[in-house]
């Protein structure tokens, strides 16, 4: 039997949370109030985005239709990229204080171990390659930041019933329990999630690829003493030909995935006593443990067409859903609205055309797919589609308990790294030799590294910044006399690094090198040489504001 | 550097009785299962994608022009 004698009070309280309804002055309005910017989902991904507008100083206005935090863990994993975009909201530490750290994943085949990876092999980063903590935790710590600011207004237990585009905006008919009402938006970003209402309503075509495969989910509440790892079973005698994992989270709990067979019967397949069956063979006969959620799930690989329609942006799972294995959805999720944010707050600014958002979709496009593409991938590893598939699989699997040959092609999810946006619109020159330090260039999301006395990613902090990485002084004093040079007419920050980890990070260990960093701290340019009108041109490239698709120096290479 | 398309052993006998002796007393299906992990070892041992690549694709070329004569 499932014991109930774990104490849940740390978990419970955040669950019990009624996010209530309170009737807003737009309500009453004759006329549908305006706002400047409307989120529609205030999961992980729309209140990220709520967050760093108000942290840019705009205002907007975030509805869902829930009335209490995600049930159920869901999205469980933050990658490190994630970890740092929420560093820039002050959210970092509370979210590490809270979750469980973790960077090594073990590989069994039946039962044999058959391969380990560790995620952050490198010492000298601030945050880990991920952690493990329940979305509902995510979602109220960031609840919580929002309520303090006086730009955000969360409006709960109302839903998009209707969007209609205006040319300038959106004209949005909202469900409440009191009624209907309308409201005008100029921008609205759908973060509505896997179901969007808003993509529905838009009648936007999500097409892709469907799984039949079927997978238990379930979240248990344990104490157990197991190292924070991700384990991942390949034809376990527990669940003979198919897979399994397991996750620790916050509060003592665990995360367990069971691949079912396709045609399994669903209301019999979540039945606890079932569940609680697969629990103790995982687990052992005397484990006890209390269910925290359970669910079933497929899954399906697709995305928008595009992700800007006018003035509605899509991000997250509203704009592209994918396989879990990889943690590559809520991931990919914040990397969106880190991409998207920086860009709106320049259109808003008139500090860049409106064009600039068709690079977001440009980007986050391009991210999507390479996300799909390794989500579809570990997929097919994980449930062999075919007879042939499982041959290939399986000896993969059994070669890799003894042959390091093996273990790169054991593929039980490829588990979210940043994208690096390669030729994109905003790119300007990489000025380096071809493959020199590949993991800075340009697109790039920034490595970090520690500074005397800091980070580089605060230092680099969310605007444009131009960075020399240098560790002979001799070429400081230039640098910093370029840097007075063009300070008053480029409104990017300047910053000099000449700590010896960083410089080795950005190739600049024996010759300096100089970099563009966008808000989003990606890398949007990079040389051996500096020039102020190279930089100039980068910046206002990666601003939306050069005119030529095509710049002269694009293709070169080596030194400027 | 592309596939080797010239004869390049230097006992042809030898090594196909060798590939098939390696195949003796297995069921069809162990078959499949050792022709797989041959696949996965030569071509990690030829590392060139691009070469593996060819083959693959010659190998295809092979079986889909014999389905259509």
């Amino acid at each position: 039997m499932a014991s109930r004698g774990a104490d849940n009070t740390a978990m419970s309280q955040v669950l019990n949370i009624r996010l209530q309804h309170r009737r807003s002055a737009d309500h009453a309005r004759r006329q549908p109030q305006h706002h400047p910017i409307i989120i529609v989902g205030a999961g992980p991904v729309g209140l990220v985005a709520a967050l760093e507008l108000a942290r840019k100083g705009h205002r907007c206005l975030v509805v869902d239709k829930k009335d209490q935090l995600s049930a159920g863990s869901r999205a469980i994993c933050w990658a490190k990229r994630s970890l740092e975009i929420m560093d820039r909201l002050a959210l970092g530490d509370t979210l590490i204080a809270k979750g469980v750290t973790w960077q090594t994943g073990k590989v069994f085949f039946d039962t044999r171990r058959v391969f380990e990876f560790d995620l952050l092999p490198e010492s000298a980063h601030r945050r880990p390659a991920f952690i493990n903590l329940q979305q509902y935790y995510f979602e109220h710590f960031c609840i919580e930041a929002a309520a303090k600011s006086d730009l955000i207004e969360l409006r709960w237990q109302e839903e998009v019933k209707g969007i209609e585009l205006t040319g300038d905006g959106a004209l949005l008919t909202i469900a409440t329990p009191e009624g209907d009402y309308r409201l005008l938006g100029d921008w609205v970003i759908a973060a509505d999630g896997a179901r969007s209402e808003i993509r529905r309503h838009l009648g936007l075509a999500f097409e892709g690829r469907v799984f039949d495969d079927q997978f238990l989910i379930c979240d248990i509440k344990m104490r157990m003493e197991r190292p924070a790892e991700r384990w991942f079973w390949f034809d376990p005698p527990f669940n003979r030909g198919r897979s399994a994992l397991l996750h620790k989270q916050a509060d003592d709990v665990w995360r367990l995935d069971f691949q079912l067979d396709a045609t399994a019967d669903r209301a019999a397949a979540i039945e606890p006593e079932s569940v609680a069956r697969r629990v103790r063979a995982m687990l052992g006969e005397t484990v006890e443990f209390s269910f925290e959620w359970i669910s079933l799930y497929r899954f399906q690989s697709r995305r928008l067409q595009r992700f800007r329609h006018g003035r509605v942006l899509f991000a997250g799972d509203a704009a592209h859903q994918m396989s879990p294995f990889g943690a590559r959805g809520g991931n990919s999720g914040i990397q969106d609205v880190d991409n998207l944010i920086w860009k709106l707050d320049l259109v808003l600014r008139g500090r860049a055309p409106e064009a600039l958002l068709d690079s977001y979709d440009w980007e986050r496009v391009a991210a999507a797919d390479e996300n799909l593409l390794n989500t579809t991938r570990s997929t097919d590893f994980i449930a062999p589609k075919s007879a042939i598939s499982r041959a290939f699989r399986d000896g993969v699997l059994a070669l890799a308990a003894t042959q390091p040959l093996a273990r790169r092609l054991v593929n039980s999810g490829r588990l979210s790294v940043a994208s690096c946006y390669d030729a994109s619109p905003l790119n300007g020159p990489d000025g380096f030799a071809a493959g020199e330090c590949p993991a800075t260039r340009p697109g790039a999301a920034a490595v970090d590294a520690p500074l005397a006395d800091a980070w580089l990613l605060d230092a680099l902090g969310s605007g444009f910044v131009a960075a020399a990485f240098c560790r002979a002084d001799a070429s400081a004093p230039a640098f910093q006399r370029a840097n007075r040079e063009i300070a008053s007419s480029l409104p990017a920050t300047h910053l000099l690094v000449t700590d010896p980890i960083a410089c080795a990070r950005y190739g600049a260990e024996r010759a300096p090198a100089y970099y563009l960093f966008r808000p989003d701290q990606h890398v949007a340019a990079r040389w051996r040489r500096f020039a102020a009108a190279e930089l100039a041109g980068a910046l206002a490239r990666a601003s939306g504001r050069a005119a030529s698709p095509t710049p002269e120096w694009e293709g070169s290479s080596g030194c400027l | 550097m592309p596939l080797m398309r010239e004869p390049n052993l230097n006992d042809p006998d030898g090594l196909y009785a060798a590939i098939l002796d390696a195949h003796a007393d297995l069921s069809e299906s162990e078959s499949v299962a050792l022709n797989a992990r041959l696949v996965l070892l030569l071509a990690n041992h030829i590392g060139d994608e691009t070469v593996v690549r060819e083959a693959l694709a010659l190998a295809r070329q092979s079986i889909d022009e014999g389905a259509a004569g």
